[in-house]
């Protein structure tokens, strides 16, 4: 549906973003290429959201620059997707949901049936599909949540803490889904707090903490030889925390 | 008690004979207030639309206005209608005063403010849940709009609902711009203003319990075909 690798690189450029007088964002350059699996781990209020948010463009930074790549004049958004930690659910049935994100998309209406049926058998949402949405399990839910998503083709998909308080099945199923759509060429970003997780699933790891992006390298070479003290001590499964002081250094993080 | 008891069986005897009067006005009634609620919700449902989801300095003010005219007292606007209607208005020349037409401008008049604000209330919250799902799949502002009107349908029965009570109760627009007249303008509210002043007290409780029942029954139709629609739809 997308020509693939189109919008990417995307590359974001000393973004700053605060809200309610905090800075939450700081001074974050990073770049994203296409095909690979991007996972961002950190603490909580680490900003790893606010990250996949000012990516996708349901915020803006207040400085710095986020620059998708590919012809000027295309819509970058029209390449993207993203399913959130709670995902909305759309008050009608799991088909219709899927069929509303081809509808906005402009996907002629003879084209969708194929398309939504395929993608329900891949998500195992068959036996659901006629069901309304929002009363759904959790676990069913993120699944359409990621249907409605890849139905799209995006060249790349903002996941926000897909598994987060799934079973282990449930959060299985998600991962094998991630692969899968990986290996359909999708370039993938998520969050997650579950480094077993990450090591599964990632080509690359971002570590964030307190706004800043500390580290960001290969998988294989961040869980094996971290090059940011605190990132080393959150692998190894220490509570990192820090006092409030005026001056948020790293110095002042205590390890545990 | 005695007049209740009286006005009770006379309206069950108009009901059961078919009184062909009776039955001309309540067919009139509906008419219009049927017809006012439906001319109120093509209007009142994208005003209330567009105020939920869009941003524009004054929409604070139109918010507390729309809030006002729900209050809107009938005899007014019934006054406001007639003296653009009148011969001397701006709009004399259509000759509507007095007409079934006239009556139905008044009555959308005193709607609208309601199922606009209603409306305004129900996307306002449903958006408030869509938002970020919208915006990240970048829907246009049209088909934002059709999906909250689409999934907030049932809700959105109350505003129509309300409306419709609002339509078929009143009594002094529509008196004021109907005139009352026999075989033309007489509606059931109009009607029971006309027995009560002739002091058939019998008659104009019977078409009030005449009234309710229509109400009722229009509340009830509604209801049921809300419901078993939702059950469907949310299996």
């Amino acid at each position: 549906m997308n020509n693939y690798s189109s919008i990417l690189p995307l590359k974001l450029e000393n973004v700053d973003y605060s809200a309610g007088g905090k800075k939450l964002i700081k001074d974050m350059s990073c770049q994203f290429e296409a095909g690979r699996k991007y996972v961002v781990i950190g603490p909580n209020g680490a900003g790893k959201t606010l990250l996949l948010r000012l990516s996708h463009g349901l915020i803006k930074p207040d400085t710095g620059k986020v620059n998708w790549g590919g012809p000027k004049g295309k819509n970058p958004k029209s390449a993207q997707a993203m399913v959130s930690q709670r995902s909305v659910m759309l008050r009608r049935s799991a088909y219709d949901n899927i069929d509303y994100a081809l509808s906005v998309r402009g996907v002629k209406r003879s084209l969708r049936p194929d398309l939504i049926n395929t993608v329900i058998d891949r998500t195992g949402l068959r036996r659901v599909a006629h069901k309304y949405a929002p009363v759904l399990s959790l676990g069913e839910q993120q699944r359409l949540a990621i249907a409605r998503a890849w139905v799209l083709k995006p060249e790349v998909l903002f996941l926000d803490e897909p598994t987060a308080s799934l079973d282990p099945p449930a959060t299985h199923s998600i991962e094998e889904l991630i692969g899968e759509i990986s290996a359909e060429g999708t370039t993938v970003i998520m969050t997650c707090h579950d480094l077993g997780q990450a090591k599964r699933l990632a080509t690359d790891v971002l570590f964030m903490f307190r706004g800043r992006l500390k580290e960001m390298a290969p998988a294989e070479q961040f869980f094996s030889k971290p090059n940011n003290d605190l990132a080393q001590a959150f692998i190894e499964g220490h509570l990192i925390w820090w006092k409030r002081r005026p001056d948020p250094d790293d110095a002042q993080i205590l390890e545990n | 008690m005695d007049d209740l008891w009286q006005a009770f069986f006379k309206a069950i005897s108009l009901v059961v004979t078919l009184d062909e009067q009776l039955l001309e006005i309540v067919w009139l009634s509906l008419r219009l207030s049927l017809t006012a609620v439906g001319i109120a919700l093509v209007i009142g449902l994208p005003l209330g639309a567009v105020l939920a989801l869009t941003r524009f300095p004054g929409r604070r003010i139109l918010n507390v206005i729309i809030n006002v005219f729900m209050g809107l007292p009938p005899v007014v606007v019934g006054l406001f209608v007639y003296l653009l209607l009148s011969r001397s208005g701006p709009f004399g020349v259509l000759g509507l005063l007095f007409t079934p037409t006239a009556m139905i401008l008044a009555q959308v008049i005193l709607v609208v403010p309601i199922v606009t604000a209603i409306s305004r209330q129900v996307l306002e919250e449903l958006y408030s849940e869509y938002d970020e799902l919208l915006r990240s799949l970048d829907a246009s502002w049209f088909r934002r709009i059709t999906a909250l009107v689409w999934d907030a349908k049932f809700s959105l029965t109350t505003a129509g609902l309300a409306g419709f009570g609002r339509a078929i109760s009143e009594v002094g627009a529509v008196m004021i711009v109907g005139g009352n007249i026999d075989h033309l303008t007489r509606v059931m509210t109009t009607a029971i203003a006309l027995e009560a002043r002739k002091g058939d007290l019998t008659m104009a409780l019977s078409l009030g319990i005449v009234l309710m029942t229509v109400a009722l029954g229009v509340n009830l139709v509604a209801y049921t075909i809300t419901e078993s629609a939702k059950k469907r739809h949310t299996r």
